[in-house]
């Protein structure tokens, strides 16, 4: 139990905190209850399925620029097919994006493969093609989203009114996709890579192969995400918002190293919450949003900025 | 493993892109010219050139900004906000408090967001990138907040400004008397001072840099200051050719400014590449962007060819230097 | 050439005539080796042999140009190391290949090893209470050899390779992991073994391969009275002829030393150095690969931090925490990495001229005649061959050696710190360097030379520290500093205390 805690020490550290903030939330809103609740967790969803994606990419010791416009990719595609599909023809479209995920993850991780550039030349340049093609594929925000899908994040679960369906929502995928691959082998050679390549290929670990995947699976998630933005707001966005610094803060907050091989997927989703609730609370006091928006900004720049201080320390002991 | 071993087509390029690298950019050039007469007879004429000069000046002086920092590895995708902020700055200042007072401010918060950029990179060793974009959000947000709250009387863009944005003298755009002063300084100081050696030391071999006595972080908050005031200056000039000062003023010349730098053959590992190239490199991109209009390219069609553009140029150089 | 190899009909694992080439350096040229069942044969070389690249063409991670590795009679299509696994080689490297951010079980599922054996020889290695949940980020050195060894035993491989495996290990480690290793192959298996230390090949192994210049030039059978046999083949005949000349100064007469070294300890391998470095003097340095000369020179050319110990230059404590500050105190150092020490992409001025441009002061305009000048000059004392000097990489490695010396010689040499100068390069070169090193002792310069190639003592030094596991076990004068006095201390074969 001692072990557990000490290994999971910043983790509950982070849990404690949003507690706190939550609490605090409380304290300055009386009135703050499952519907504020509720709204939180909707504006997180997008948020923190794209850092679980790149938190995947990070512990495997790469990074994701392209984040955010592969989750514009995604918003547009499911947003433009779904425009008038039946209900049936929408689970199809649902699935087709999560797969058009993964191939765009996938695509970056071969191109960082094979042509040996590095990853974050690579994927700062997929960054342009990502964004090009989601406004090939709508030019300016549209289309629809079915309504099953909107209902997914929208209110409370019945019975419980205080849980957001957004969070069980984001539960549920995230346990159905990580959970078995950080059980598995795959999960084991994710950490392997991303904390000392030399010794995994070593190992007999397919080091090529597996950070393909890793990418993969950040593209799935960035899939994930940007159907979030459309199951929230109704509606494609071709242009990239801005997750890709706020998954790197959430990640570095998490406690994932930048460099890779350590931290989890719990600690970043927590990071996020936090993160949110921060920039909530700061509307709640009536401080007006841009400001708020700088206040964010530069908590997150911070937090990266101590996250690196703290990678160039580990590197140099 | 040397060179010489098997002399294929693509070797006998690679060399002469290392070495001269301004020829084939050249050579490019009047090819994407030519392709342009083809397409649409008539179109070249001394008007059409001069214009092309007076849209390729501005992306030219941003990608200065690039090529700097590339050369010791590096990257800045604040220099768009930095510049809109600046004219923005300008053009709202000036009715305000007079013109020289509202270009000391413009400049003076360009400064401060090239020392924030330079604190992370240098002192923090954050990665230039991420460094330079979260910057760019901070700064849009605060530029989001002084719109709000200060912006009360109208704008003025400065006749100065305008008479170097959009004027014209002997068929030429004025914002040569800016321009060419600049390119002349930054193509002698890259080679000839010591902190442009310096520039190109630090990508080469960094650790070589640090063994030779050079405090690298001076070195970074120092270039990503100068690359700040560069965008800060350069967004000056944009007011005067758009004149209107928009809050996204110079924002969508941040990618293309990438993209001439890395076409003008500046390595995005650093140290390899220099100015010459991505002046070449700026009116490449103008030509082929007015090329893809005539064609009728969408913009995200646009936005995938800069994007691939960037990645085979580098995958080339990669192939080009690991044979060697 | 001596075989006891031939009596080794049906090995295990066959290599002959293994060739491997990197660009202009031909690491290995004809290289053998035999391995019967129930056999430990120890794969021995100095420094530069071939022995790193041999064991990477073994196990797998480089191709051979030519010959062919047979495992069981077969020809082993050996890709990577899984590969090698399975053809029954599991290799044990030098550096610890487990991940250091999982735990031990998990390192284990990652390699498909089973837990009960690996606890069996965790514990027959003498590390009972190892728990598997640990992680192998806090687990120290030593712990985290017998963690790697004992998880090769537990694949039970037809051949065990072991490169330097008990470089890290506390004495009493030591014994036990012999024994283990011994006790295998008395159980038919075969074991490669790899290491410096040649008390340990006599107590263990059955015969010794010798690698020479990327050759295979002996085999012998292990005997008592072996290991100067061992050092000679190392060697090879070639006993250098060259007397070293006359010594501008006799350094016990030079007052205070230029450089005075006290205790000095960083990480786990320099743990404990001290010698005096005087004006006029070329001081050579001798160990073994990783006995933490690569450290020494770290610390002092201020590229890294001492965890203890003094640094005096002319009498005045010093510490550096950026070279910058070794450079002002006049110590400048030329690494061996060729490659971390040019800027390849720049041609030879740019590279010379580095160190004059470094502080602020010298941000501004660059006097370029003066500049020509001192860079001229520089190339003129080192003769360098400037036909290709638009980039360096293009030009030869010892012109490449050049530019990293001319760099300093630009700047103005007090204490020059060289470290393996003449690695790789030709013969003509290498006695420029001397000549060079000599030269500037003359003129007032003090040197610190460490070599990997021992014949280089008496050419260029005037007296020799000798490093082994972190230590000074030796000064030896060059006049004495044949190559086989040499060879028996860095070996740790003669130790005594130095006074």
């Amino acid at each position: 139990m001692k072990r557990w805690i000490d290994a999971n020490a910043w983790t509950l550290g982070l849990a404690v905190l949003l507690a706190a903030l939550l609490l605090a939330t409380k304290i300055i809103q009386p009135g703050f209850g499952a519907s504020g609740l509720d709204s939180l967790a909707r504006a997180a969803l997008p948020f923190a399925l794209a850092t679980v994606g790149m938190a995947i990419v990070v512990i495997a010791g790469g990074i994701d620029l392209s984040i955010a416009a592969m989750m514009a990719v995604a918003s547009v595609t499911g947003a433009v097919l779904m425009d008038g599909a039946t209900d049936a023809q929408s689970v199809v479209i649902v699935l087709g994006v999560l797969i058009v995920g993964l191939a765009m993850g996938a695509i970056n991780g071969v191109l960082i493969v094979v042509s040996k550039v590095p990853d974050i030349v690579v994927t700062l340049a997929m960054l342009f093609v990502w964004q090009g093609v989601a406004l090939l594929i709508l030019n300016a925000p549209g289309g629809a989203a079915a309504a099953w899908l909107r209902a997914l994040s929208a209110g409370g679960v019945p019975g419980l009114v205080w849980l957001p369906r957004a969070v069980v929502f984001l539960a549920m995928v995230t346990m159905l996709i990580w959970l078995p691959i950080r059980r598995s082998k795959l999960g084991l050679r994710l950490y392997a890579i991303g904390s000392d390549p030399l010794a995994a290929f070593r190992s007999g670990v397919p080091v090529g192969q597996t950070r393909i995947i890793a990418y993969a699976l950040c593209g799935l998630f960035a899939a994930l995400g940007g159907l979030a933005v459309t199951m929230s707001t109704g509606i494609g966005e071709p242009i990239p918002g801005p997750y890709l610094l706020a998954s790197v803060a959430a990640v570095v907050l998490g406690g994932v190293v930048l460099g890779g091989g350590r931290g989890g997927i719990v600690g970043p989703i927590l990071a996020v919450f936090i993160l949110r609730t921060v920039r909530m609370d700061l509307t709640l006091l009536s401080v007006d949003p841009n400001v708020a928006a700088i206040i964010e900004g530069t908590i997150m720049v911070a937090v990266v900025m101590f996250g690196a201080v703290l990678a160039t320390r580990g590197r140099t002991k | 493993m040397t060179m010489t071993d098997t002399p294929t087509a693509l070797n006998r390029l690679g060399r002469l892109m290392v070495d001269r690298p301004l020829l084939p950019l050249i050579g490019l050039l009047i090819l994407l010219v030519a392709v342009l007469a083809v397409l649409n007879p008539g179109v070249l004429s001394m008007f059409w050139a001069s214009n092309t000069l007076k849209i390729a000046i501005p992306l030219a002086m941003l990608a200065a900004c690039q090529t700097l920092t590339m050369l010791t590895g590096g990257i800045d995708l604040s220099v768009g906000t930095v510049a809109t902020i600046a004219a923005y700055l300008t053009a709202t200042l000036s009715p305000l408090i007079g013109v020289p007072p509202a270009f000391a401010i413009a400049l003076a918060s360009a400064v401060l967001i090239g020392l924030v950029n330079g604190f992370g990179i240098a002192i923090c060793r954050v990665h230039p990138l991420i460094m330079t974009l979260g910057t760019a959000l901070i700064a849009t947000g605060c530029l989001l907040v002084y719109q709000r709250y200060v912006i009360a009387t109208g704008v003025l863009i400065p006749d100065f400004l305008l008479w170097l944005g959009t004027g014209r003298s002997f068929g030429l755009p004025n914002s040569l008397v800016l321009f060419i002063p600049f390119a002349a300084l930054i193509i002698w100081a890259q080679r000839r001072s010591g902190f442009g050696r310096l520039l190109y030391a630090i990508g080469a071999n960094e650790a070589t840099a640090r063994l030779s006595g050079v405090r690298v972080w001076q070195v970074h908050l120092t270039l990503y200051t100068l690359s700040s005031v560069i965008a800060g200056i350069t967004g000056l000039l944009y007011l005067g050719q758009i004149k209107t000062a928009s809050l996204s003023l110079a924002l969508p010349l941040d990618l293309p400014s990438v993209a001439a730098a890395v076409i003008g053959g500046t390595s995005i590992f650093g140290g390899r590449g220099g100015y010459g190239g991505t002046i070449v490199g700026a009116l490449i991109l103008t030509v082929l962007t007015s090329m893809l209009t005539l064609m009728q390219i969408p913009e995200g069609g646009r936005r995938i060819l800069f994007g691939l553009i960037i990645l085979a140029v580098t995958a080339l150089f990669i192939r080009l230097t690991e044979r060697s | 050439m001596p075989d006891a190899a031939e009596a080794v009909p049906d090995a295990v694992l066959d290599a002959t005539g293994v060739a491997k080439r990197f660009g202009a350096v031909q690491a290995l040229r004809d290289a053998s080796l035999r391995v019967g069942p129930g056999q430990v044969v120890a794969l021995m070389g100095a420094n530069g042999a071939g022995k790193s690249t041999f064991v990477k063409i073994l196990t797998g991670v480089l191709k051979p140009d030519a010959g062919h590795v047979k495992i069981r009679g077969r020809d082993s299509a050996v890709a990577n190391p899984a590969g090698a696994r399975k053809w029954g080689l599991v290799p044990v490297y030098q550096e610890p290949s487990l991940i250091p951010d999982l735990s031990v079980a998990d390192n284990l599922r990652l390699g498909d090893t089973g837990v009960e054996p690996f606890r069996h020889w965790v514990s027959e290695l003498g590390l009972p209470d190892l728990s598997p949940e640990a992680m192998i980020r806090s687990l120290p050195l030593a712990s985290l050899r017998i963690v790697d060894l004992a998880r090769a035993l537990a694949i039970e491989p037809d051949v065990l390779l072991l490169d330097e495996l008990t470089a890290a290990l506390p004495t009493d480690l030591v014994d036990r992991v012999l024994k283990v290793v011994r006790a295998q192959a008395d159980a038919g298996r075969s074991v490669i073994y790899i290491s410096h230390r040649l008390t340990e090949i006599a107590a263990i192994c059955d015969r010794a391969t010798v690698l020479r210049d990327g050759q295979t030039v002996g085999d012998v059978k292990i005997e008592p009275g072996i290991e100067e046999r061992i050092v000679e083949m190392m060697l090879g005949g070639a006993v250098t002829a060259a007397v070293a000349e006359a010594r501008a100064v006799t350094p016990e007469a030079a007052g205070t030393p230029r450089l005075r070294v006290r205790s000095l300890k960083t990480g786990t391998r320099l743990t404990d150095v001290s010698f005096d470095l005087h004006a006029g003097e070329v001081l050579g340095v001798v160990a073994l690969e990783g006995q933490g000369q690569d450290e020494l020179f770290d610390v002092l050319a201020g590229n890294r931090k001492a965890s203890a110990g003094t640094v005096e230059v002319d009498g005045n404590p010093r510490s550096f925490s950026h070279p910058a500050d070794a450079i002002a105190a006049g110590l400048t150092l030329v690494p061996g990495d060729r490659a971390h020490a040019l800027l390849m992409s720049r041609s030879v001025r740019e590279n010379i001229a580095v160190p004059l441009l470094a502080d602020v002061r010298n941000w501004g305009a660059i006097r370029m005649g003066e500049e020509a000048t001192r860079v001229a000059q520089a190339i003129e004392t080192l003769q360098i061959d400037t036909r290709a000097q638009g980039e360096v990489r293009r030009l030869s490695g010892g012109n490449q050696q050049k530019v990293t010396i001319a760099r300093w010689i630009a700047k103005g040499v007090q204490t020059l710190l060289l470290f393996d100068p003449t690695r790789g390069i030709d013969i003509r070169t290498k006695r420029q360097i001397y000549g060079l090193v000599r030269d500037l002792a003359n003129q007032g310069a003090a040197v610190l030379f460490y070599t990997s190639e021992l014949a280089e003592i008496r050419l260029a030094c005037d007296r020799a520290v000798v490093i082994f596991n972190g230590r000074v076990v030796d000064i030896i004068d060059a006049r004495d500093a044949d190559e086989a006095t040499l060879m028996r201390a860095a070996y740790g074969l003669t130790e005594k205390a130095p006074a």
